[in-house]
């Protein structure tokens, strides 16, 4: 092979790098402060060569050369996308977790931010792999760095979490494998590119194997996505796992699971009978799962439960757009994810402050945070406006963009059904900001954020608003990614 | 004498898999769970190797696919076995029906 492919795994290879370091660094320092100022250092890397690579990428106006490592993972403008939003993620993250981790992780600090970048180097690979193995294998990777961070607390819900995220977890990797291997066996190899047109040739004499590898494949995809039926999983782990891992798991791996959905749908499986199998079942898969997460959010009283349902129900307008096996369906999914994952960041930044100042995850212990606090309360009622999808934020753009799509596709019932939702999900948000903003506080102490926290929910916050008021660049950049996927 | 062909080795595989889904559904100790979890993917391995020997033009693809297969399960083993001590240091039992603290 030729090494000088691996060049353009450079982003990854430097995530990996830093993990190591971070790991090597733990061991010899005593002053663990310095942890995640070394991963976040690392992954600032990795996002000025991803930077490079995209705006070079974006500048061409033909797709006229694709450097890849063969066969394995494209260096496209829409893998170049995923990459900048998922280490950009991962730096938010760390910047928000930096003080939870000093405090609850003790002695384990290290080993928290190395599978944090682990994690997020898998994802990138994943979210640009161009075949099954490496798919496979890098979704397994991320997976299992995932399940231990969720146990990472080691107390009784938090091991709780990382065993029912593991046995969900393996039960749908091994229906998507099983799924994966049909194809593999039906069309002998494992290139998305390569079994396109293979499929779209056997489809009439092997319409059932064919079914059933699709949906094999929907629903190894229906866990990881949080889709209906196979959400159970979501509010349990999002409760138990340790609040930045939240985090991760609400905004990082949400976008690196559709990123590599894009591919395998609207790639592998993205020729027209084969297409028109899962179009449906995603369209009305996406109608339950908003209408479960949403109805389901109403009556939680936890905060990071409630998160929970409302991450489930943010995948169910995600699939209303990857419904729309064309590439307007890929921009609004991948302009969708940039603008949750902004709005979730901000979101999560708050709540890390308010749960960890109020040492409790009601919301009813919210009452009064607006006194302590009025930055941070403000802050998470922008992002919550946005989850809502309320103008002038990037919630509200977003879901502008997915319903457009969907109409254009004739899916006219699933905006509808869309709609009514948004109406729902206002009541449980605004119930949060009701809490904060209603009600007098027991203390008068402002709740401690500190500055890595702080600097992450402005940034965010900012960005939030930004996309809301002037989307133009960033629709633009993910219609022109989204033409790059064939 | 019946031939013995990729069919034969596809309706193991499907068994198997059924099996062990069954396993995961049923049993009530974790570590079954865990093994049940193995079986799934153990399935999948048979009929990785049966489709690299019998489909043409795959060369050793199905091969390599059932190593990566086997390194994965490998890793997941040990970090599930490391959540399931946390866990019986915790409650001194590893039995999914008292996994009840998230719940609602």
């Amino acid at each position: 092979m030729d090494l000088l492919a691996l060049r353009e795994l450079l982003p990854e290879l430097i995530l990996i790098a830093t993990g190591l370091v971070v790991i090597l660094v733990d061991l010899v320092t005593n002053d663990k402060r310095v942890l995640p100022i070394v991963s976040a250092v690392g992954v600032l890397l990795s996002i000025v060569f991803t930077v490079t690579g995209l705006s070079a990428l974006l500048r061409s106006p033909f797709v006229v050369e694709v450097y890849s490592v063969p066969g394995a993972v494209s260096a496209d403008a829409l893998a170049y996308m995923f990459r900048l939003l998922l280490s950009a993620s991962t730096l938010a993250v760390i910047g928000a977790s930096s003080d939870y981790v000093q405090r609850r992780l003790i002695g384990a600090r290290g080993e928290f931010y190395a599978l944090l970048l682990f994690a997020a180097a898998a994802m990138m690979i994943l979210t640009a792999a161009t075949e099954l193995i490496t798919a496979y294998v890098a979704l397994e990777t991320s997976g299992i760095a995932l399940y231990a961070l969720s146990g990472f607390l080691r107390d009784r819900r938090s091991s709780e979490a990382g065993i029912k995220f593991l046995v969900l977890g393996g039960v749908s990797s091994a229906f998507l494998l099983y799924g994966m291997v049909i194809l593999f066996g039906l069309t002998g190899t494992t290139s998305y590119a390569g079994i396109a047109p293979a499929l779209h040739a056997a489809f009439r004499e092997n319409a059932l194997p064919i079914s059933l590898a699709v949906v094999l494949i929907v629903a190894g995809f229906g866990f990881k996505l949080a889709a209906f039926p196979f959400q159970m999983w979501v509010p349990d782990v999002y409760e138990g796992a340790p609040t930045p891992v939240t985090m991760f798991l609400s905004v990082v791996s949400k976008a690196a699971g559709f990123g590599v959905a894009l591919r395998i749908f609207h790639l592998a499986l993205g020729a027209p009978p084969v297409a028109l199998e899962w179009t449906y079942i995603f369209a009305a898969l996406a109608a339950l799962t908003m209408t479960l997460g949403n109805l389901a959010a109403l009556r939680q009283h936890n905060i990071k439960r409630l998160m929970g349902y409302s991450s489930v129900a943010q995948a169910g307008y995600l699939m209303a757009a990857l419904a729309v096996p064309n590439d307007t369906g890929t921009a609004a999914v991948t302009f969708f994810l940039i603008s949750y994952a902004v709005t979730n960041l901000a979101a999560f930044a708050a709540i890390i402050a308010l749960t960890e100042g109020l040492a409790s995850e009601a919301i009813s212990d919210l009452a009064g945070a607006a006194q302590r606090s009025p930055f941070l309360a403000f802050c998470f009622t922008i992002a919550l406006l946005s989850l809502t999808g309320i103008p002038p934020t990037a919630g509200f753009f977003a879901k502008l963009t997915v319903f457009g799509v969907a109409v254009n596709q004739g899916l006219l019932w699933l905006v509808l059904v869309g709609v009514v939702n948004s109406v729902i999900s206002a009541y449980y948000y605004m119930a949060i900001v009701k809490a904060m903003y209603v009600g007098s506080a027991k203390d008068e102490r402002t709740i401690p954020a500190g500055l890595a926290l702080t600097t992450v929910l402005v940034c965010t916050t900012a960005l939030t608003v930004l996309l809301g008021i002037a989307p133009d660049a960033v629709v633009s950049a993910a219609s022109t990614a989204a033409a790059w996927l064939p | 004498m019946i031939e013995i062909g990729l069919s034969h080795y596809m309706v193991l595989s499907a068994v198997l898999f059924s099996i062990g889904l069954y396993g995961v559904l049923s049993r009530r100790n974790a570590v079954g769970v865990l093994m049940s979890v193995e079986l799934l993917l153990n399935s999948v391995n048979i009929a990785l190797i049966a489709i690299g020997r019998y489909v043409g033009g795959a060369g050793a693809t199905g091969q390599v696919f059932a190593l990566f297969v086997i390194t994965v399960a490998a890793a997941e083993a040990s970090v599930a076995l490391a959540l399931l001590i946390a866990i019986y240091r915790d409650r001194g039992a590893v039995d999914v029906e008292s996994a009840t603290a998230l719940q609602g």
